[in-house]
């Protein structure tokens, strides 16, 4: 069963195609990952599925309705989105920057009621910002700053959430950090996740359902372990590379040739092979 | 009605070290019906201050003039126990110039507010963006090419800042209006039309070039009840929704992605803030002239008051009453009655204000 599901779309920017006829189905309860090649749409679809981009056709359906015929705020109780970049306002606290999750939940006469008190609360344990509560988020580090907006997508307390290259400019440790907590949410919580990643290994990793995106199509959908070959990286990202086992966990683990045995297969400009 | 009234509590162990004073907690309210409220105590105190400095400005500038009165003279006469003189005095004369100055301090205040919130520039206020410069357009046609009357040329100034804000809409739009071309072209606009303004300043005659230069300095001198009414009318249709726009206002801070995320219709709460900031701004201009840098420096100021995040809307307003109405008493006391238009003292304050704004701007790295 799929409550968000994508349905022949044609997605643009002004003039310039991105995708046609693309259709995808975020299976319930699974932890989606949208993997593909620099401007092969990846983000582009994820906005087209948080409504932040309107398709030039076709529809995307939230629990079998058009996304864009449902009130705003319905949609903001069902699917969650952290997007790529948000600002955080000038001395704004972690608590109150949280809080902000809450809004689709509130009203002009219920601003704040105990039950949002208390799911501010725990947003910031789960993602383990309770301790930062009273500090301004500019004095924050990045990994930090990435967990605080995690926990006020979470305060909305959407069964969907969609996050935009969560773990872009983080540094390895924050990207574990980030992409563990996902996976805490998914198998905890039971939430469906998407995200669009860009390192195939760790989408590998996580991810219960696979998307592989090729110039605005899909080539390749399901588990990691039954689509991750060789031949589908090759396809994808126009890499030659092994497929092994990942030691740790089993899932399939992407290792590039290496150079000299790319430049032998293919025949070279000559200062390259020199 | 059982209402509980609670600080709002977040358990902060190792929050030391830049975590903000305990006491500025907002305080929650609710109710046994299931209604809950939000109050911000800081704010609040320093809407009451401002409310209380605008009042006193208020009183201390009936009491102003040739004829001088002390503050509990003017206190009587407001409530009805003055004599013939003072009645006439304060009802007439002087009341309905401090009730323009509060009016159009506020419109400028909240205008001012829904400016910046919407350019998330701390300089993206109505004067610079070109509403002042098309207002005074407006005002000039009527004045030097039409010899119109006080009544004219305040509709002049209305027509000529409303198609000024629509022009840098229709100019700035770009699958919706952004920030930061919204800037650029209303920057565009005022240097434009303030260059219409001195081509009409050319083909006046003396004693029009005159009226247009007091007009455009911007001053509250023979206002009477004619200007207050309209003005009220405006401010009571056009600032309860700006007001009640001001929560998903808020959410647009932090980037329109974010904001849609969590189910604000952004375009729709821009363009029906803006769209009611930029007539409450002509309808101020028409009323007492583009008083400049009170649009500008009263949300700032206001935020720097209640330091609380968000548009500080109600601040702004209040902010820019107080402003305009001190500024308009310290000219009248320091230069005499009505030898100095308030818009020359809140020029020579601003543009300080706009260099210190400028420097620490730059200290901190965002300009």
């Amino acid at each position: 069963m799929s409550r968000l599901t994508a349905e022949n779309l044609t997605l643009a920017y002004d003039q310039r195609t991105i995708a046609e006829n693309l259709s995808v189905a975020v299976p319930d309860h699974s932890f989606t990952v949208i993997v593909g090649p620099n401007a092969c749409g990846k983000s582009t679809l994820l906005r087209a599925l948080s409504r932040m981009l309107r398709p030039a056709a076709g529809t995307v359906l939230l629990d079998g309705q058009k996304i864009s015929a449902l009130p705003a705020k319905q949609v903001a109780r069902t699917l969650g989105l952290l997007p790529q970049s948000s600002v955080a306002p000038d001395g704004i606290t972690v608590a109150d920057l949280v809080a902000r999750g809450r809004y689709p939940h509130q009203g002009l006469l219920r601003q704040w009621s105990a039950t949002d008190e208390r799911i501010v609360q725990e947003s910031m344990a789960a993602t383990g910002v309770a301790a930062l509560a009273d500090r301004y988020v500019d004095e924050l580090s990045g990994g930090q700053r990435q967990r605080v907006w995690i926990a006020m997508a979470l305060a909305q307390q959407t069964p969907l959430l969609l996050l935009d290259e969560p773990t872009t400019f983080l540094d390895i440790q924050h990207q574990i950090e980030v992409l563990d907590l996902c996976a805490a949410l998914h198998e905890e919580q039971g939430r469906t996740l998407v995200a669009v990643l860009h390192d195939l290994n760790q989408a590998a990793r996580y991810a219960t359902h696979l998307i592989a995106l090729k110039d605005g199509a899909v080539l390749a959908e399901g588990a990691p372990c039954d689509i991750v070959t060789a031949e589908l990286v090759g396809r994808v990202f126009g890499i030659d590379c092994r497929v092994i086992d990942d030691p740790e966990t089993g899932t399939p683990l992407v290792v590039p040739a290496a150079r000299r045995a790319r430049t032998a297969a293919a025949p070279a400009p000559a200062t390259a092979a020199s | 009605m059982h209402t509980t009234v609670e600080p709002d509590r977040t358990p902060g162990p190792g929050a030391r070290g830049g975590a903000r004073d305990a006491r500025r907690r907002p305080r929650v309210v609710r109710t046994a019906g299931g209604l809950s409220f939000r109050l911000d105590t800081r704010a609040l105190l320093a809407g009451a201050l401002l409310l209380a400095v605008a009042a006193a400005a208020a009183v201390a500038l009936i009491g102003t003039g040739d004829y001088p009165m002390t503050p509990s003279q003017v206190l009587t006469t407001l409530t009805g126990g003055g004599t013939t003189a003072q009645e006439f005095i304060v009802h007439e004369l002087r009341l309905p110039r401090v009730l323009v100055g509060l009016l159009v301090g506020a419109a400028f205040g909240i205008g001012g507010a829904v400016f910046q919130a919407v350019s998330r520039n701390p300089l993206g206020s109505p004067d610079v963006l070109g509403l002042a410069q098309g207002s005074s357009v407006g005002a000039l046609v009527v004045l030097v090419w039409f010899h119109g009357g006080t009544f004219a040329v305040a509709g002049g100034a209305v027509a000529g800042g409303v198609l000024t804000g629509l022009a840098i809409f229709l100019l700035a739009w770009k699958r919706g209006v952004h920030g930061y071309r919204f800037v650029l072209v209303g920057i565009g606009a005022a240097a434009m039309l303030y260059a219409v303004v001195l081509f009409l300043l050319t083909k006046a005659t003396l004693y029009d070039a005159a009226r247009a230069t007091t007009w455009m300095t911007g001053s509250l001198n023979g206002r009477d009840w004619s200007q207050v009414w309209p003005l009220a009318a405006v401010c009571a249709v056009l600032v309860p929704p700006v007001l009640l726009a001001a929560r998903p206002l808020r959410m647009l801070e932090m980037g329109d992605d974010a904001a849609a995320a969590l189910g604000v219709r952004t375009e729709r709460v821009r363009i029906t803030v803006l769209l009611a900031a930029v007539v409450l701004v002509a309808a101020g201009t028409a009323a007492a002239g583009p008083i400049s840098f009170v649009a500008l420096t009263a949300p700032q100021l206001a935020r720097r008051l209640t330091r609380s995040p968000g548009p500080n809307l109600l601040p702004a307003a209040l902010m820019g009453a107080a402003l305009l109405l001190a500024a308009d008493w310290a000219a009248q006391r320091i230069f005499g009655a009505d030898q100095l238009p308030v818009g020359v003292l809140t020029g020579v304050l601003g543009g300080g204000y706009l260099l210190w704004l400028l420097v620490t701007e730059r200290k901190a790295g965002r300009v």
